[in-house]
């Protein structure tokens, strides 16, 4: 199994260019996806940054550590297989979501928040 | 003493330099978009920590009297500057010296080849890194006690970094295994200069400024074979060690780095942008 491929300076294209026509890339050889959750700072929630490619777990905490967290971004990290994430339906948005449009009275906003009350 | 110091130092600063060249030979040519990053990242932890010894040497150089600054160095375009009683700074240490100037391990100069021997080289030289720079931590000389403590926690990383890679590859497929093993095979012969001391080491010793290699050997070959055992393969078998590095007799690679390293400074001396 060809987990990865090599390239050096002179030889990108070239193998491109000789395969043209063929089948160019296994994809099920290809290391599954992950979604990254980053928390930038003690107390706050767990975000999603993005994804990135990664052949299990641990090595998915590093490239996200690398990918994601050099610019200070975050001070802990979750990754989850992106095949574990359920969505909702897009087609079913009217239905799910339409019906809070009109209903103001859900929103706490009527109450004053003291101002030492950050992140609410 | 001092001299022997600058040497010292310049043989840490020219470690960093060179490795973090060849690393970054891949970026834009990694295996995949997370390693690529992962290896740029690494290769300029390695130049960060080349500028401040680079630093460091230059304030070394220039503390020398006169007399001694003239001989330290054999390479032209640095002897041009030298003799015209200017100073030095990072920049002409490390774009203005010749090969034979230059002190870094010949393990760090060796090519990339493909990913495994890339692996290799850094797993053998991030396990003495981290013994190293851990014992460095405690050097009389609080220049490089500081440089040490604060490369440490990169240094960890880097060593976390390539080992994972060697029990991958060599717990992996046939084919990866195959490569892993005969990778370090291959380099296994430029690791016994990573634990022997240079003159100019020995003679520090006495100061407290170097680290004592008999420590560092021991911890090295621990850890290198437990990575190796859990990674299935096998320690490479005893073999002649090559070295010289160290006293600037280097392999012909290092001339093709420096080629490409230090070209832009060469063809347009003092160039800034």
């Amino acid at each position: 199994m060809n987990l990865f491929r090599v390239f050096r300076y002179g030889d990108y294209g070239d193998r491109e260019a000789a395969a043209a026509g063929e089948t160019k890339y296994d994809t099920r050889a290809e290391w599954p996806l992950w979604e990254v959750f980053i928390r930038s700072k003690a107390g706050l929630d767990h975000k999603h940054a993005g994804s990135l490619h990664a052949a299990d777990a641990a090595m998915a905490v590093e490239n996200a550590r690398d990918v994601y967290t050099r610019r200070m971004e975050g001070v802990s990290i979750w990754v989850v297989e992106s095949k574990y994430i359920h969505a909702s339906d897009p087609a079913d948005a009217e239905m799910l979501y339409d019906p809070a449009h009109d209903k103001i009275y859900r929103h706490p906003t009527f109450y004053n928040l003291p101002d030492e009350l950050k992140h609410m | 003493m001092n001299q022997q110091l600058l040497f010292y130092t310049l043989q840490l600063a020219d470690n960093a330099l060179i490795n973090g060249h060849r690393l970054s030979e891949w970026c834009g040519h990694g295996p995949v978009l997370e390693q690529d990053i992962a290896i740029s990242n690494i290769a300029l932890d390695h130049l960060g920590r080349a500028r401040s010894l680079y630093q460091y040497a230059a304030e070394l150089f220039n503390a020398l009297p006169p007399e001694e600054r003239s001989t330290v160095f054999n390479s032209p375009a640095l002897q041009e500057k030298v003799q015209m009683g200017a100073l030095l700074d990072e920049d002409d240490l490390a774009y203005l010296r010749d090969g034979w100037d230059f002190r870094n391990v010949l393990l760090v100069e060796q090519p990339n080849e493909d990913w495994a021997f890339t692996i290799a080289r850094s797993f053998y030289f991030d396990v003495h890194n981290f013994y190293f720079f851990e014992a460095l931590k405690s050097s009389t000389d609080k220049m490089l006690a500081s440089i040490a403590e604060k490369s440490l926690k990169e240094i960890a990383y880097h060593l976390r970094w390539s080992s994972e890679w060697v029990i991958r590859l060599g717990d992996g497929t046939d084919e990866s295994h195959q490569r892993m093993q005969n990778a370090l095979n291959e380099r296994w012969m430029f690791t016994g200069e990573l634990n022997t001391p240079a003159t100019f080491e020995l003679n520090l010793q006495e100061t407290g400024a170097p680290v004592d290699l008999g420590i560092v050997a021991p911890r090295w070959m621990q850890k290198v074979t437990e990575v190796i055992t859990e990674a299935t393969l096998k320690l490479p078998a005893s073999t002649w060690m090559q070295q010289g590095g160290k006293n600037g007799v280097h392999s012909e690679h290092l001339g093709y780095v420096l080629a490409e390293l230090q070209f832009m400074q060469r063809a347009y001396p003092d160039m800034e942008w």
